[in-house]
Parts: C-alpha cells; sequence; structure tokens
C-alpha cells in the first residue's frame, strides 16, 4: 500500500521542485568555488607575509630540549624522528620516534628522575594513510610537565612495542587500538579484540574499511 | 572424594547491577572470584568512525550520547578542544553559563551514582530519593535546552541558548534545598552499619596502582592524590572559584563514597559563587567563522568529568570534519584495574566494587 | 472450639474440617493478597511515590491483577533442568508454610489445633520449605539459582539455631510448648506481663533470626536482585513462581502471628481498662504492626554480605540466645522456684 502511496506522489512533486533547485544548486556551488579560490589566495598571502618573521621561541622551550636530549642519550641519536612544540595544544612537546627504539624510551620516559612521566593519560592511534602513528600522551603528576610521544610504525604490518609492562593503563587502550585500527602491540599480556566481536573481519577505524555489508 | 568444580558465571550484559550492558565473565569457587575478565563491546556504536564524516557541530549531540549521565561535560570537552585549536575567545556570559551547568550536571551524576549504588547494596529507597533530586536539575536543563538527558546544549564558541528568565533564580533556589537534602541523605545512610560494613576495606588499592592504571576522578583521589584538573590543570573559569578537592586515605569504596558526596557538597559551593558572579549581560556565542575548520594539527585537551578525566584528542587536517578524534573516557580507563581487584573476593564484593568505580557504558564503549 | 476439636472423628467432622480449611485458605489468602498491597502501598509512600493506584478504587485489586496474570501466563520448564524436582519445588514450599499455621491460637477460643508440641511443630515444618528452595535452586539448572539455593540453605542452618534457642526462655517462663499455654502465661492485665519486656533478649534475637527465616531485607540473599538477579527463582515463571510467592507472604503471615503469639501476648489487652474490646482485635493489631514492622525495614535497609551473614548468625545471635536462657534459668531457679 505505501508504495502505491509512494509512486502516486512522486510524479507530482518531482517537476514542481526540480528547476528552481537546481538553478539554486547551482548558484550555491559557483559562490562557494569563488570563495574557495578567495579564501586560498589570502591563506598563501598571509602565509608568505607571515614566514620571514621568526617566532618568539616559547617560554616552554627548555623543557622538551632537555627531554630530546635524555632520549637520545637513552635510545641513541637516531631515535627522534621529530621533535617539537605543539603550539595548538599549548606548547605541548611531541616527539616522534620510530617503534625500535620505543621500549627502551618508554621505560626511560617513567623511570628518569628528571621525567617520571607516571600517569600516562590518553592512547590513541590515529591512520594517516601514508603510515600509523601511536600518540601517548604522558604527564609526571608531580611536576605537572606533559609530553605527547608519538610512534611512528609503516601502515602494513603495523606494529608498535606494548607499553603495558611500563603503564598498566596502555592495556586496554591499546588493544582498542589493535581491535579498531589492527596495529599489533608486541608484548601486549592479552591483545584481543575489544570493542568488536571476535570473529569481525577488518579493523573499521582505518581509512581504508570497507564494511562488509554495505547496508549496515 | 568430592568431585568439585569451577563455576563459570556470566554475569551481564543483561544483570541489573551492571549499570547497562556490561559483562564480567567471573570463575566462582564457592562464592569467591578466582578470575574475573571484562567483556565490552554491547553498545559499542563507533562514534569515532561516524564522527570522521561529521563536522563538529555534528558530532555534538554524539558526545551527549557517550556519557549520558554526564552530556554537559561531554559537550563541554568536544568544544573545548576545537576552540583549543581555533584559539577562539568565549564571552564571558557564556562561559558562565557552560560552567553552571557542569557544575549542576556533577551534582545530577552523582546523585545518580549514590542512588544506583545503595541500589546495588540492596537498600531501594534511596535510589528514588535521588531522582527526585535530580529531576529538579533535570527540569532545569530542560527549560534551559528542551532535553532532559542529551542536551546538545553547547556549540564551538558558546553555547546555544541563554538562560530564560527566572532560570538563574531557580539555580540559586536549588542550591540551599540541595545542601539541605544532602546533609539528610548523610544522616539517614552514612552512619548505617550494615551499609558501613558493606563497603569499608572493600576494593582497595593504593595510590602508586592508581597512578599506573591511569584512574581518574574518585577512583585516584581516593588513595590520596590530590589531581583534580579543575584544579590542577585549570580549564573554564574554575580558577575563578573557591573549592576543595575532598580526598582519601585508604582507597576503599568507602572513601570513593564520602568522596563523591563530598564533591556534591563543593560543586554547590561552586554554584554558589557562580551564580552570585553571573554577568548580567553579554553574548552567548563568541564570533565564530561560519565554517569551522581547526588549522590542521592536532590537540587533547582533558577536563574533569564527574567520573574523571574525559579527553579530546583530535587530529585534523584543517576540513570541517576532524581527520581522527579520539575520546579518553573515564569510565574504560577506571575500569581496567577491575579484575586485578575483584580476585579473592566474593559475588556480593563484585557488585559493590563495580559500583564503586561508577561507570557508565555508553562511556566505556563509546 | 477446643470442645469441638475434641470429638470423634466422623465423616460428618471430617467435612465440617475440611470446609474450615478451606474457609481458613481463603482468609490466607486474602491476607496474602492485600498484604502485598498493603507492602507496595507503604513502600510507595515511603518512597515518596503512590503505589499502585489504577486498578480498581485506590488500586485495590492490583495483586488481584496480578496474581490472575501469573496465573494465566505461560509455564515455562527450562529444557535442561530437572523436571520432577522443578515442579515439585514450589508445591514442597507451600505446603509446609501453610500447615504451621495450624498451631496458631487467635483468641482462648479460636484455634485450629491444640497441639503440645505445637512450637515445635511450627520450627520443624518450616525447616522443610529450606528444602524447596534448594530444590527449585538446583533443579533450575541455572547458577545464579544454584548459588541463591546454596545462600539460603547456608541462612536458613543458621539461623534456625538462634531462633528456637531463643524461644526457649520463652518455654522456660509458661512451662509449655502449647502456644496457647504461652499466651495463658503472659495474662496479668498490663503489657509488662507480656513476654517481650522479661524476655527482651530472646526477643530481639527471635526478631532477627525471624527476618532472616522470612529471607527478607536486610537478609534477603537467596534472592538479592542486585546480586542474583533473582536467586532461586530465577527461572520460574507463571503460577510456579506464584507459589513462591505465596509462601513467603504465608510465612509473614506466620512470623506475625507466631511473634503475636510468643512476645507480644496474643489476644490480650495491654492494660486492664482495655479489656472490653474483643481479643481477637488486640491480636489482629499486634499482628498488623509486626507485619508494617516487616515492610518498615525492607525501605529502610542495605543488604549485609553472606560472610557478615554467617558470622551474626554463629557469633553473635546463638551465644547471645544461649546467655538468654542461661538468664532465664537462673532467674527461674533463684527466684520462682521456691
Amino acid at each position: 500500500m505505501s508504495e502505491e502511496q509512494e509512486k502516486k506522489d512522486k510524479p507530482e512533486e518531482a517537476p514542481a521542485v526540480d528547476p528552481e533547485r537546481e538553478a539554486k544548486l547551482k548558484a550555491a556551488a559557483e559562490a562557494r568555488a569563488a570563495r574557495q579560490a578567495a579564501k586560498e589566495k589570502a591563506e598563501a598571502e598571509a602565509a608568505e607575509a607571515a614566514s620571514p618573521e621568526p617566532k618568539p621561541p616559547s617560554p616552554k622551550q627548555p623543557q622538551p630540549d632537555r627531554l630530546v636530549a635524555l632520549v637520545r642519550q637513552a635510545a641513541g641519536d637516531d631515535a627522534i624522528m621529530e621533535s617539537y612544540l605543539n603550539e595548538l595544544n599549548g606548547d605541548m612537546p611531541t616527539l616522534v620516534i620510530h617503534n625500535k627504539h620505543w621500549r627502551s624510551i618508554a621505560s626511560m620516559l617513567k623511570e628518569h628522575d628528571e621525567l617520571r612521566f607516571n600517569y600516562l593519560r590518553n592512547v590513541s592511534g590515529v591512520d594517516y594513510e601514508t603510515h600509523m602513528e601511536v600518540v601517548y600522551h604522558m604527564i609526571s603528576l608531580e611536576s605537572k610537565q606533559e609530553a605527547a610521544i608519538k610512534v611512528r610504525t609503516e601502515r602494513d604490518a603495523a606494529s608498535v612495542y606494548s607499553a603495558t609492562p611500563v603503564w598498566a593503563t596502555a592495556n586496554w587502550n591499546e588493544r582498542e587500538i589493535y581491535d579498531l585500527l589492527g596495529i599489533d602491540f608486541p608484548g601486549h599480556p592479552d591483545l584481543r579484540r575489544i570493542m568488536m566481536p571476535d570473529d569481525w573481519v577488518g579493523h573499521p577505524l582505518r581509512k581504508d574499511y570497507e564494511p562488509l555489508d554495505s547496508e549496515v | 572424594m568430592i568431585r568439585t568444580e569451577e563455576l563459570l558465571l556470566n554475569v551481564g550484559p543483561q544483570h541489573p547491577s551492571t549499570h547497562g550492558v556490561f559483562r564480567i565473565v567471573v570463575k566462582l569457587d564457592g562464592e569467591v572470584i578466582t578470575e574475573a575478565t571484562p567483556v565490552m563491546g554491547y553498545l559499542h556504536r563507533g562514534t569515532e568512525k561516524i564522527a570522521e564524516n561529521l563536522n563538529f557541530t555534528q558530532i555534538i549531540p554524539y558526545t551527549d550520547r557517550m556519557d549520558y549521565v554526564s552530556a554537559m561535560t561531554n559537550n563541554y570537552v568536544l568544544v573545548h578542544a576545537v576552540e583549543t585549536m581555533m584559539g577562539l575567545e568565549i564571552p564571558l556570559r557564556a562561559e558562565f553559563m557552560r560552567l553552571i551547568v557542569m557544575e549542576m550536571q556533577r551534582v545530577a551524576s552523582h546523585l545518580v551514582w549514590w542512588g544506583t549504588y545503595l541500589l546495588d547494596i540492596g537498600a531501594m529507597s534511596p535510589f528514588l530519593y535521588a531522582f527526585r533530586d535530580r529531576e529538579i536539575i533535570i527540569d532545569l536543563f530542560n527549560e534551559l535546552c528542551g532535553a532532559r538527558l542529551t542536551y546538545n546544549y553547547m556549540r564551538v564558541g558558546g553555547v546555544k541558548w541563554d538562560a530564560p528568565p527566572g532560570w538563574m533564580d531557580k539555580v540559586r533556589d536549588f542550591i540551599p534545598y540541595m545542601e539541605k537534602k544532602l546533609q539528610e541523605y548523610d544522616k539517614l545512610v552514612s552512619g548505617n552499619e550494615i551499609f558501613l560494613a558493606r563497603i569499608k576495606g572493600i576494593g582497595q588499592y593504593d595510590a602508586a596502582t592508581a597512578i599506573d592504571y591511569g584512574l581518574s576522578g574518585a577512583n585516584l583521589r581516593c588513595t590520596g592524590v590530590d589531581w583534580d584538573l579543575r584544579k590542577a590543570e585549570p580549564y573554564s573559569l574554575y580558577d575563578r572559584f573557591e573549592f576543595d578537592v575532598p580526598l582519601g586515605t585508604r582507597g576503599d569504596c568507602y572513601d570513593r563514597y564520602r568522596i563523591r558526596l563530598e564533591e556534591i557538597k563543593q560543586s554547590l559551593r561552586i554554584l554558589k559563587q557562580a551564580v552570585e558572579q553571573f554577568p548580567q549581560g553579554g553574548e552567548t556565542m563568541g564570533k565564530v567563522p561560519r565554517a569551522i575548520r581547526p588549522p590542521a594539527g592536532e590537540v587533547y585537551v582533558r577536563i574533569e568529568s564527574p567520573r574523571g578525566e574525559i579527553g579530546c584528542h583530535i587530529v585534523s587536517k584543517g576540513k570541517a570534519e576532524p581527520y581522527r578524534l579520539k575520546f579518553r573516557r573515564p569510565s574504560f580507563v577506571n575500569l581496567q584495574l577491575l579484575p586485578k581487584l575483584l580476585v579473592g573476593e566474593t559475588m556480593t564484593n563484585l557488585i559493590t566494587i563495580l559500583g564503586g568505580v561508577d561507570i557508565v557504558v555508553g562511556e566505556v564503549d563509546c | 472450639m477446643g470442645a469441638w476439636l475434641s470429638e470423634p472423628l466422623t465423616w460428618g467432622n471430617a467435612l465440617v474440617m475440611f470446609l474450615w480449611g478451606v474457609v481458613f485458605l481463603g482468609i490466607v489468602l486474602g491476607f496474602v493478597t492485600y498484604a502485598i498491597y498493603f507492602e507496595r502501598k507503604v513502600i510507595g509512600w515511603m518512597q515518596l511515590r503512590i503505589g499502585p493506584n489504577r486498578v480498581g478504587p485506590f488500586g485495590l485489586f492490583q495483586t488481584v491483577a496480578d496474581i490472575l496474570k501469573l496465573l494465566v501466563k505461560e509455564d515455562t520448564i527450562p529444557r535442561k533442568a530437572d523436571r520432577f524436582l522443578f515442579i515439585l519445588a514450589p508445591a514442597l514450599a507451600y505446603v509446609p508454610a501453610f500447615s504451621v499455621l495450624v498451631v496458631l491460637p487467635y483468641t482462648q477460643n479460636l484455634y485450629f489445633a491444640d497441639l503440645n508440641v505445637g512450637l515445635l511443630y511450627y520450627v520443624a515444618l518450616s525447616g522443610i520449605s529450606t528444602l524447596a528452595i534448594v530444590i527449585g535452586g538446583w533443579a533450575s539448572n541455572n547458577k545464579y539459582a544454584l548459588l541463591g539455593g546454596m545462600r539460603s540453605a547456608a541462612q536458613m542452618i543458621s539461623y534456625e539455631v538462634p531462633l528456637v534457642i531463643s524461644v526457649v526462655g520463652v518455654i522456660l517462663l509458661s512451662g509449655s510448648l502449647n502456644l496457647r499455654d504461652i499466651v495463658e502465661a503472659q495474662a496479668g492485665g498490663w503489657f509488662w506481663n507480656w513476654n517481650f519486656l522479661p524476655q527482651i533478649i530472646g526477643f530481639v534475637v527471635f526478631i532477627i533470626a525471624a527476618v532472616s527465616e522470612l529471607n527478607r531485607t536486610p537478609f534477603d540473599l537467596p534472592e538479592a536482585e542486585s546480586e542474583l538477579v533473582a536467586g532461586y527463582h530465577v527461572e520460574y515463571s507463571g503460577f510456579r513462581f506464584a507459589f513462591f510467592m505465596l509462601s513467603e507472604y504465608v510465612y509473614v503471615y506466620a512470623i506475625a502471628a507466631l511473634t503475636t503469639v510468643l512476645f507480644l501476648g496474643g489476644w490480650h489487652a495491654p492494660a486492664p481498662f482495655l479489656d472490653f474490646v474483643p481479643g481477637i482485635l488486640w491480636f489482629l493489631l499486634k499482628f498488623a504492626c509486626i507485619v508494617f514492622f516487616l515492610f518498615w525495614i525492607r525501605a529502610t535497609f542495605p543488604r549485609i554480605r553472606v560472610d557478615q551473614l554467617m558470622g551474626l548468625g554463629w557469633k553473635v545471635l546463638l551465644p547471645v540466645s544461649l546467655l538468654n536462657v542461661f538468664l532465664t534459668a537462673v532467674y527461674l531457679e533463684l527466684f520462682i522456684k521456691n
């Protein structure tokens, strides 16, 4: 019955709406394109204008410098792929390191007397399409010093040493990342799926994830 | 020789005391637990995946549904993260509104916890008392934004609705009422011998364990660790107000109970000051670009929700949609210690300890 | 009634007795129906609710509707349950619950059996219901039910002992196991002649043990909702479930009447000048107070833990009740005997 109803409704409605709507859509698209172009131009100009001026160094600068030095000392000079202050995030010291050094760095970060990152706040996995990253946000409850450590790994056969032996918090967080992003964590005591059913195929948060059943 | 065997008992996902669809598989020797394995995911809706295809304003209602007992703080953590990325200025009036609703939400959330915890322990009346008082808060929220549970109240740059006329007076009247009721509840329950015998010394752990497991909220503070993000890393306007952070000493269920009750009192204290200082006029929305596009980069912000540290990690590529959105959910993290705590406890203590953690399954599974 | 009971048993007498039994069953069922209604109303008011108010005036027919619903409900038996025991358990729970009522005297003349060992009979029969709960829990083939049944067994064994011993003081004072004689021994016109004051220790122990025997809050461990879902009757539905509920409330009736008889002077008025009020009204008033008390604590207390329950039973109630027997015996020896 409802199908009949639909059939009846459609032909009446469609011609009434179409031309007007199309015109509107077209106009909107043109406007958008124009705006986009203007914006890009402005942005490029702004970037050009801004780049020569060096930014004043952040007051937090000594902290990450010390952090970098300690990490280099512990794991060798090639351990750090990148280090910077995350300006968006209140100048959070951020290190990008390669997976092979992660295990020794992790325990150093927690144990070292100057750092004492004893509280792991958050672990997230990010799929950058070219590579994967696991981000560990940590803080020292005593000195309130913070750091974000990004462990980079390749996308195929992604694998990051588990931080669970160092911070017990990492346990379920890493299971979640394994479940949703498919990153393996060698050294994890109990690496199973945590959110999805055990027989689930694929890892939903990967950017190339295709649901098996397109209807769902 | 009598043949004995261990009993494998499935507690949940349909069980009156797992507060939703949480499931825990326990091995029992008699009534003593020898092993406990939590199983999650029954309420996993893939919020983080859905969010990757939505713009930030569209994500706000999804945060309501994570910790549905405390939707306001969830709203806040998302908009706060976006605002941090974009460096937006929030009008004072809007920030006050946010703080007031967040503290009211904390009171409401702790009331729900108080009622359901006593229900877990077998006393049914406190549940109804707590819900009566929570109802007043819910009604006020309803008046403010037309919803009782999932408010969708905050926006990037401010709040959606200003307080209707007379609303602030109702909040002002609510504070002394709640203070009085709180005393009454304290008298009614906190001295009950059976109740004390049930929760004192149960589910005990020390500060080192709590920190190692990343516990937050009352679960961390019950061990004496002074870590309340409202004080430790002030956000919003919390540095303007005077309040104390209640701490425990023994790290047992009793301390968690006391801390949560005390936190209601402190929230009322903050509310009282906030209502006093509430600015007369002003905007409720700041200057926000038409399309909300945070610059490329990433940010991790965290606030103190009633359950602990709720964090939001946004990776942006400069688009209107987040490239990756991850929530650090306090219930999820706090729950990790549970299997360790339960070994050697009885079936009855399972409920006491699980209730003491204060989980919301919508948040555990996200 | 006494004379009539001692008549020889003829067919006619048997028929009359049977009819009396049916009438009494009707009264008990009526009590259960309205006790449940009363409980829901009272607890509702204590919890700022209205309670049942939809079916009939003031919701008076709510329980009737509930019972009807239970009776027409599908009777499910789990496939892997022990069928015979599963069916047996509810009946086994109810039969002793109804049988113990026979020894309870309501007034000087209104009673259904004049048993010399009335109290003993009561205690012996009520113990059988425990068996039914254990059987029901076992036969359901459900882990929660099994845990509930086991808890019930442990609880009943632990509390039957102090319950019986706490009454020994009363038996010593009145010198009889016959419940009618026990009430008569409390005569004297004033309420301080009732056993609850001279036997205050026994009275307190008896009340605690009785609440535990009834499986009511704070001792409702066998069916602890927040832990064991519904405990021993988790798999029961329809009229089998109704039988468990029924026997639970019949025991409320029995315990309330027994407490009245043993400790509150049965049908005696609290003061001599109130003697003009019929004894049955006094009995009903005291009885109602105890029923209310049971409902009241249900709305007030949280639940005790299993190990604490055992500790309370064996380490506190049992020694205290023994002490009570000893004190009563010494008192009798020193002051009454001579």
